[in-house]
């Protein structure tokens, strides 16, 4: 569905199964309000994540990306975590080069306990994309080539 | 393919805030789906025959779930789409529950989201491929951390039900805080003897292997075939040689070593054996009070030693175990009350801890049973006990409640009561929370039998006043300020997870809640379990528990234990990463990146490649983002799926 005009923005969640999207369900099952801009797509690991995945998700028009793995040392497969946080890491230095504003991606770690902490992070990140406003579109007669172009440096 | 929806309105967890019918009417313009509607309660008997009907009447070969958490039921919905004939793999779930209708209540706007997560679910199953998963071999041996009650109540558990148990302990005697406890509630029964038996039993056992003063030094593998490294600590004495005799302890010279098994309240020889009824009854060297290891001049006990088993160049010892799966049983610590000031922090001689009291009523403790004040060996005449500390209090980073303090504390001043005729208790209490079998009638007893004084407050201030504690709260029933003449005060401390906890998590690639307590697969249906596989939990290291919770949940975890064996062979989980062989180029980056050690090189016509060991694999997809070709791609979640569930958000 087009995203609610006026009321929402396109933000995409790149989950853990086994923290993040586990203290997703939890923020869910203790009734912790949260904005409904964020959707979430449910992975095995945080290491799972390509920066690629990130890139595709902006250049397709998201407003904003959020990343959230296990906290670092309590990763279920010991160390997908460490992996993920040094491949954000550069992504995030990186947007400004490719012309997106690096407050549109974060990353973050949320355990599965911590319902409360997720509906802080969902809340704060929402608000943070909302001040930046919807993400200048690639349109125009040269959008699709332009797109293929950004493809092709990635 | 043709794709079924079904729109859980979960009664009205659901339907209250998404508008399921309109979900579903969206749905049926997707790609690929065939079929779409909205259900009462597709987890139910009825609902799950309803997608085997749909799957067989509209010839669908693909099913999305729009309902709960994929954690709570996509192995039921997988399951379902099973008995209608299709592959497990081609089931997507939606989460429009716990990630829409429950945290938020605009109806138009959780509809749109719970729409688009379906788009999503639907796009992604459109690049589902059925997986099978293989059997793999696993090893019948259970290793048991923890040698606590709940940590022998799972071995014994384990060893009757014919499996060879390794058991590790972190001291030199099993027991744990069990041992420590001179009585119990409600019965007021002698700790010691219901526990002595069970630990005799535990070193009798010739299907337990107990290794003690050792510890968790790596965890590799998976569930069925665990490598576990342990260390057995030095304890400068041959204990396949020491009797436990007792002899190096009543010659050694060395008579300030902290006494840790009674709670710092006395002191014991450097080398010592904890306490009388220690299993392994072997002894141990202080290294911190030895004057042989710390001046090099001594060596009396290895004199006297009839058995010539003291050897002061024994180094730690490594020794690999092959288990099949872990039950974690590390227990709890006591909170550190010294941070309370107005307690004393720690000045005061005669304000102790409740378990150190527990030390001093126990016959086996360093005043022999008697009730003794620390500071001046008096016996005293007005004892305070006050409650929760440590627990129920933000302030210090504990809002939780240990739960049995309550419990202990009536049980206390119960027995000082029996210990001295003549004096008098004082409970300072938040609440009362007795809520176990008999345990409400004991603390009546404790109240209305041996005379405690229950005061509903907390204590604002503690100072020496003479030779005693002045010791002031407000008593909230009464609207009034108390002051009392204590002669010993006892301070229930709460539990907090054990020093440790953590770093072992870490091995065990287990979660842990903010408090540092083990996470439990689910806090209603799965307690005993993690969300490792093969790994389960046992008593207070999931959270502070009773000793019959404790012992129920050892059983638990024994017979979860006994259940997963009960099957010569496991199946592998087909989520696993296969690698394209023509795309593969031999770089070897995804080797050094797998964790488990999943990936292996193979000679294919004399190229090098890549080879994924399917039953070691166990699904992170890390060498997946890795591979610089797309070679390598995690089965359920390969770089398509995952993309087209972007593509399925980001087109608008």
């Amino acid at each position: 569905m087009p995203v609610l005009k006026g009321k929402e923005l396109r933000i995409v969640g790149f989950l853990c199964n086994w923290c993040s999207y586990g203290g997703a369900d939890t923020a869910g099952v203790g009734r912790f309000n949260q904005p409904t801009d964020l959707r979430i797509i449910r992975v095995p690991c945080s290491g799972r994540i390509d920066p690629l995945f990130i890139m595709k998700t902006l250049m397709n028009g998201a407003d904003g990306v959020l990343v959230s793995g296990c906290h670092p040392r309590d990763c279920h497969y010991a160390e997908g975590n460490f992996y993920a946080r040094r491949r954000l890491e550069v992504l995030h230095r990186f947007l400004p080069i490719l012309g997106f504003e690096p407050g549109r991606f974060e990353y973050t770690w949320v355990s599965a306990s911590e319902g409360q902490r997720w509906q802080q992070v969902v809340t704060r990140f929402t608000e943070q994309i909302h001040k930046l406003g919807p993400a200048p579109k690639i349109a125009g007669p040269e959008a699709s080539a332009t797109l293929r172009q950004m493809e092709a440096v990635l | 393919m043709k794709i079924g929806v079904f729109v859980c309105h979960c009664g009205s967890n659901i339907e209250g805030t998404v508008d399921t019918a309109a979900v579903a009417a969206a749905a049926r313009e997707f790609p690929g789906v065939a079929f779409a509607t909205d259900t009462m309660y597709t987890c139910s008997e009825p609902g799950q025959e309803e997608i085997v009907n749909a799957i067989k009447e509209h010839q669908l070969d693909g099913v999305v779930v729009a309902s709960c958490t994929p954690r709570m039921h996509e192995q039921t919905f997988r399951r379902t789409v099973e008995r209608a004939g299709l592959n497990r793999y081609l089931f997507e779930m939606a989460n429009i529950r716990e990630h829409v209708s429950w945290i938020g209540k605009d109806r138009e706007a959780n509809t749109n989201k719970a729409t688009d997560l379906v788009r999503m679910a639907a796009s992604k199953l459109l690049h589902n491929r059925p997986l099978l998963s293989k059997q793999f071999d696993i090893n019948k041996r259970v290793l048991i951390i923890g040698g606590g009650v709940a940590g022998i109540q799972a071995a014994l558990d384990c060893a009757e039900g014919g499996l060879e148990v390794v058991l590790v302990e972190k001291t030199t005697t099993i027991g744990g805080k069990m041992a420590k406890l001179d009585k119990t509630f409600p019965t007021v029964d002698c700790s010691c003897c219901i526990l002595g038996p069970r630990m005799v039993d535990v070193a009798q056992h010739p299907n337990i292997t107990l290794y003690a003063y050792s510890e968790i030094e790596e965890v590799s593998g998976y569930v069925g075939n665990f490598d576990v490294k342990v260390k057995k600590k030095a304890t400068y004495v041959d204990w396949d040689k020491c009797t436990g005799c007792g002899i190096c302890m009543t010659k050694c010279p060395s008579k300030k070593a902290t006494d840790y098994f009674n709670e710092g309240i006395g002191k014991t020889t450097a080398i010592n054996i904890p306490f009388p009824q220690a299993i392994p009854k072997k002894a141990k060297i202080d290294a911190d009070f030895c004057m042989k290891l710390q001046k090099g001049k001594c060596g009396i006990c290895a004199k006297v030693c009839p058995s010539g088993c003291i050897d002061f160049t024994q180094q730690d010892e490594f020794v690999t175990e092959k288990v099949g799966a872990i039950v974690a049983a590390t227990g709890f610590d006591l909170f550190d009350w010294t941070v309370y000031g107005e307690y004393g922090g720690g000045r005061y001689p005669d304000v102790i801890t409740s378990l150190q009291y527990e030390r001093m009523l126990s016959a086996s403790g360093p005043t022999g049973g008697h009730i003794k004040r620390p500071s001046d060996g008096k016996e005293p005449k007005n004892v305070v006990f006050i409650q929760c500390v440590g627990s129920r209090d933000k302030s210090v980073g504990r809002p939780y409640c240990t739960g049995f303090c309550c419990m202990y504390t009536a049980k206390q001043a119960i027995l000082t009561k029996d210990h001295l005729p003549e004096s008098q208790t004082y409970v300072f209490y938040m609440d009362i929370r007795a809520t176990g079998k008999n345990y409400d009638e004991f603390t009546r007893r404790a109240m209305e039998e041996y005379n405690a004084k229950y005061i509903r407050g907390r204590v604002s201030m503690i100072y020496p006043k003479g030779d005693s504690l002045l010791v002031r709260g407000a008593d909230t029933l009464m609207g009034t300020q108390v002051e009392v003449d204590a002669d010993l005060v006892v301070l229930a401390v709460g539990a907090e997870a054990a020093a440790g906890a953590a770093g072992l998590a870490e091995k065990l690639r287990i979660s842990y809640d903010s408090y540092g307590f083990y996470m439990e697969g689910h806090p209603k249906l799965k307690p005993v379990e993690t969300n490792t596989a093969g790994v389960y939990l046992a008593g207070s290291c999931q959270g502070p528990k009773d000793i019959p919770s404790s012992v129920a949940q050892g059983s638990a975890a024994a017979s979860k234990v006994l259940g997963l064996f009960s099957k010569d062979k496991l199946a592998s989980d087909p989520q696993v990463s296969v690698v394209d062989i023509k795309r593969c180029i031999g770089c070897g980056k995804c080797m050094k990146t797998c964790p488990f050690g999943a990936i292996k090189e193979i000679d294919f016509r004399g190229m090098k490649k890549a080879e994924v060991i399917e039953t070691v694999c166990q699904g992170c997809g890390i060498c997946t983002s890795t591979c610089p070709q797309g070679a390598a791609q995690l089965q359920h979640f390969t770089d398509n799926q995952i993309l087209s569930e972007v593509n399925a958000l980001c087109q608008f």
